[in-house]
């Protein structure tokens, strides 16, 4: 029995080796792989990866995996590594033996971004018939971006066995990818991977026709003219992206200033503390998500619609105390107003730099914030969509409020004739209040969707004011729908511009004509007729 | 009505010499107070925002001073006396940092400054210290291009930071294709030309190379990062070399975050981005991302050195998690190498003082130690890190040994004759092919 026989001797070369060397499992390539991750060197985790990924082990998969996420444990002194798994049980990396705790010296291997694409491109080959369709789903897009020769036979194994339309599809790509890159690969091969991509039509597949080098002449103009069809559509594509940015900012926009549309626009108070009742707001879904995530961690998806009502009681009580202590005393002294609204956010940065920190303070996304989709050939940040959904829904709200309730006929009356309003009975300088109350709270409200896209540092508000300001004015002041289409039109016309101009010089070009426009109508968009402007 | 008026107007005539009268009093006590501080104090003058757009930034480096001096007071002070701090608040305004500058030096009659942060606040006192000869230690990583006699720059100059950076992405991550993205003003318009010199004598094409400028505080970095993804869709690898500064960072990272740009995709190395800025964002989408600095908290010494003034840091300040990051060990550098050249010359005039500081060598906290140069900057060792998920950074790379800062670029063509020498030349931009110099002699 020579097989017995071979075994026998390996087993004592074996032990010699450990006594020789004194190191543990110095058996095969695969065990001698392993141990080179204790060696905290990127050249020795690198060819590690490549020993292990084609060793065809079991264990091969739980070792890679666990690298990519940090769960891979190296003990430097006794070269020993473990795989912690997310149960926290713990097995021999180089025997698979369950181990009882992994010792405190060992440490995670460490990974550079060269090896994080070795690791990917390992765990795709080795994941590609995974009975999961996301697992395989990321492989094949794994394999795709890494298109190694050697993960051909994998990929035509993979694809024989294959179901599932979109795995296929994938799978289909990442065999394209592959074929166009093999230099022995043939004529009709790489025309298909061409048409192949071409169909594909992203920019990644852009990526591989512009940088697959030198190849048949047919193939190179076959590429040339899948390159120039795909160029076509993403320019379309990219017209469709900038609309959609403009969109976003334009939200971005419409949240600051709806505040600000009612403290300025209805009440004609220039609030130059508008930007510190946003950044009050942000500063309350961080202290919302400071409690959550110390007491509840499980309600933390639901943290802005917990800080979303708090931010506007907050904002708003700050802003009555404001209106009653201060502003009232300086109705009809516009210049007054701005310097004594100027001070008192200073004072408001102030307090909360010297409350919370001048460094930025950390707001997390909720789960379904977080990420991005793709429709067509743009992607669509989620947190930008809910902004947009929550940024209408605010104004919706709002609308509702001043057409439907007895408060907001109230705050109509009086902006549009304050005498008129009080001798009908209506107690004026309550509804000031309540209405500069409601603009403070609005901004609040905003400064909860700010802290997803912004800092949330004391000079949120600063960066806020100006743009604020500037939609309000364009839209014509005391016009809510004014302020929605004045928003929503300088968001799409700076993303329209940035692209050609670049952010300053876009920005510049904005502000430009702005002035230009104020000058033909000095109102605004959508200029208020009657007794009001003239009041 | 007229004598009314005449009364009230002599009322408040009155009114005001009562308030002089006070004032001048007041003045009178503080000056004695403060001659009578002089004689058994050293004053040390702190020169950073505590208000405005730079607190976020600045706050930091004022509580490390102050906490320098409490240790050195603790091991005695310098030449005997007790070292007192001076804090001012120049408010991220730079025309007030002339003011606040000039009013520590006249009225405090400090020894020495640490402050500035921006470029601009540093240009903006430069004039004041020459005037009035005193000394200036200025520690944030800067464009360069400047050696002023009476300014000592510990934080890196381009040579000790942007040119390793772009090494390492070309040798480790093989990057074809350059993105230089930065902030609008002085420092990353400086750092991208000589970084774009530089790549061009590599032999990287203009059209692999892709500049964009964004306002201060930008926030709205979609068609921004939409770009930097089709630019990185060429088929050669790409990355991104970040001087985009401050606030803007948060919202620049969210995006990349939410847009799924990885770095194993198209990796960002940032010159602005260290522990604090991190503090704010959630790093897990970031990870593997990188920043050049000559200081990482995480750093591990074998002396010990950098976990001891971590924890010494941490029970001043008292707060566990407070984070420790690279301007404050350049001033940590600084620190200690005005208290050496203070005791070599045992005295605090700042003549003696600027004379005695080149040669003068500090430990870092990195484990090696830092020599000040003649051209007024000093030598630093570079590191690469990597973020990770808990907002420090990993140590991927080293230079081999410590990098000396160069005071005027090697890659633009208007610097690469000048030096600085305030040794044996006396001049800050000695041209050594006409062997001249420039003009900023003392």
């Amino acid at each position: 029995m020579p097989v017995h026989l071979s075994a026998r001797l390996c087993a004592l070369a074996l032990s010699l080796l450990l006594i020789v060397f004194a190191l543990p499992a110095l058996a095969g390539p695969f065990e001698d792989g392993v141990a080179k991750f204790a060696n905290d060197d990127f050249s020795d985790t690198e060819e590690a990866i490549g020993v292990i990924a084609s060793s065809g082990n079991k264990l091969a998969f739980p070792i890679i995996s666990a690298l990519q996420d940090g769960r891979l444990m190296a003990d430097p002194d006794s070269k020993k590594v473990y795989v912690t798994g997310t149960d926290g049980k713990s097995i021999d990396a180089a025997t698979g033996e369950a181990v009882a705790s992994v010792p405190d010296s060992a440490s995670a291997v460490r990974l550079n971004n060269r090896l994080r694409r070795s690791v990917d491109a390992a765990l795709g080959g080795l994941t590609l018939q995974s009975p999961d369709v996301g697992t395989r789903l990321q492989a094949a897009q794994s394999v795709f971006k890494s298109h190694e020769e050697t993960a051909l036979e994998a990929v035509d194994a993979a694809l024989a066995k294959e179901n599932n339309k979109s795995v296929k599809a994938a799978l289909g790509d990442a065999r394209a990818a592959i074929l166009l890159f093999k230099s022995d690969a043939t004529e009709v091969e790489k025309l298909e991977a061409v048409a192949t991509l071409k169909a594909r039509g992203d920019q990644e597949a852009l990526a591989l026709l512009t940088g697959m080098g030198d190849q048949p002449a047919s193939v190179t103009k076959a590429a040339a003219s899948a390159i120039g069809s795909i160029q076509n559509s993403l320019a379309v594509w990219s017209m469709v992206q900038n609309a959609w940015y403009g969109l976003s900012l334009g939200s971005v926009l419409l949240l600051a200033a709806i505040g600000l549309a009612i403290t300025f626009g209805v009440m004609g108070v220039i609030n130059m503390a508008h930007g510190e009742m946003v950044m009050l707001g942000a500063y309350t879904t961080f202290v919302v998500q400071e409690v959550i995530r110390t007491r509840y961690p499980g309600l933390f998806d639901y943290s802005l619609l917990i800080a979303a009502p708090l931010a506007f009681v907050v904002a708003g009580a700050i802003g009555v105390l404001i209106e009653r202590s201060i502003i009232r005393f300086l109705y009809g002294r516009p210049l007054e107003t701005l310097l004594a609204t100027w001070g008192l956010s200073l004072v408001l940065q102030q307090a909360v730099r010297t409350m919370f920190g001048p460094t930025n303070r950390e707001v997390g996304n909720p789960s379904w914030m977080s990420g991005a989709f793709e429709f067509g050939q743009i992607t669509i940040t989620y947190n930008r969509l809910w902004i947009l959904l929550f940024t209408l829904a605010v104004f919706a709200i709002l609308l509702a409020m001043l057409r439907y309730t007895a408060l907001g006929l109230e705050m109509r009356a009086v902006t549009q004739n304050r005498r008129m309003a009080a001798s009908m009975g209506i107690a004026t300088s309550r509804v000031d209040a309540l209405t500069f109350g409601l603009g403070s709270g609005i901004a609040g409200i905003a400064g909860v969707a700010l802290s997803q896209i912004d800092n949330v540092s004391p000079n949120l508000g600063q960066s806020y004011i100006i743009d604020s300001f500037m939609v309000v004015v364009f839209g014509g002041v005391g016009n809510l729908w004014g302020t929605l289409v004045g928003a929503f039109t300088l968001g799409i016309a700076n993303k329209f511009l940035e692209p050609v101009a670049g952010a300053v010089l876009g920005k510049i070009a904005i502000l430009v004509l702005i002035i230009l426009f104020i000058q033909k109508r000095p109102r605004g968009l959508f200029a208020l007729k009657g007794r009001a402007v003239e009041a | 009505m007229l004598s009314k008026r005449t009364h009230d107007i002599a009322a408040s005539f009155s009114r005001r010499g009562v308030l002089a009268a006070t004032a001048g009093l007041m003045l009178g006590l503080a000056s004695l107070t403060g001659a009578k501080a002089a004689d058994d104090t050293i004053k040390v003058g702190v020169l950073h925002s505590l208000s405005g757009t730079m607190a976020i930034s600045e706050t930091t480096l004022k509580d490390t001073i102050l906490f320098l001096i409490d240790e050195q007071n603790k091991k005695g002070g310098v030449l005997g006396k007790k070292l007192e701090a001076v804090v001012v608040d120049p408010a991220s305004n730079w025309p007030l940092f002339a003011e606040k500058a000039r009013e520590l030096i006249t009225k405090d009659k400090v020894a020495v400054v640490f402050g500035c942060w921006t470029s601009v606040s540093r240009k903006s006192v430069l004039p004041v210290f020459k005037e009035l000869n005193n000394i200036l230690f200025y520690p944030v990583q800067y464009e360069g291009e400047e050696s002023e006699r009476n300014v000592f720059y510990t934080g890196a100059a381009p040579n000790q930071q942007a040119i390793p950076a772009v090494d390492y992405l070309m040798k480790e991550e093989k990057v074809k294709r350059w993105v230089l993205a930065g902030t609008d003003y002085v420092y990353p318009r400086t750092t991208n030309k000589i970084l774009e010199a530089y790549l061009k004598s590599k032999g990287v094409a203009q059209e692999d190379i892709m500049i964009n400028y964004t306002p201060f505080g930008h926030s709205d970095w979609q068609t921004i990062v939409a770009d930097i993804k089709k630019f990185g869709s060429a088929g050669k690898k790409t990355a991104v070399v970040s001087t985009i500064n401050g606030d803007a960072n948060v919202p620049f990272y969210k995006e990349l975050g939410n847009q799924g740009i990885k770095a194993k995709d198209i990796p960002v190395v940032a010159f602005s981005v260290g522990e604090e800025e991190l503090a704010g964002i959630d790093t897990k989408p970031l990870v593997g991302h990188l920043a050049a600095w000559n200081y990482f908290e995480s750093i591990k010494t074998k002396d010990g050195s950098n976990e001891k003034f971590i924890k010494e840091w941490q029970a001043y300040t008292k707060n566990p998690k407070r984070v420790t990051n690279d301007p404050m060990e350049a001033h940590v550098i600084g620190f200690n190498m005005w208290v050496k050249a203070v005791e070599k010359v045992k005295s605090t005039d700042p003549d003696k003082v600027i004379d005695a500081l080149p040669g003068i060598e500090a430990p870092n906290l990195t484990g090696g130690v830092s020599k000040m140069l003649p051209n007024h900057h000093i030598t630093k060792p570079v590191f690469i890190g990597e973020i990770k998920g808990n907002g420090q950074f990993d140590v991927v790379w080293k230079t081999p040994g410590l990098v000396a800062g160069d005071a005027w670029s090697k890659e633009l063509e208007g610097s690469k004759d000048l030096i600085g020498d305030w040794v044996g030349k006396k001049c800050g931009n000695f041209n050594t092919k006409t062997n001249k110099c420039l003009g900023s002699g003392s």
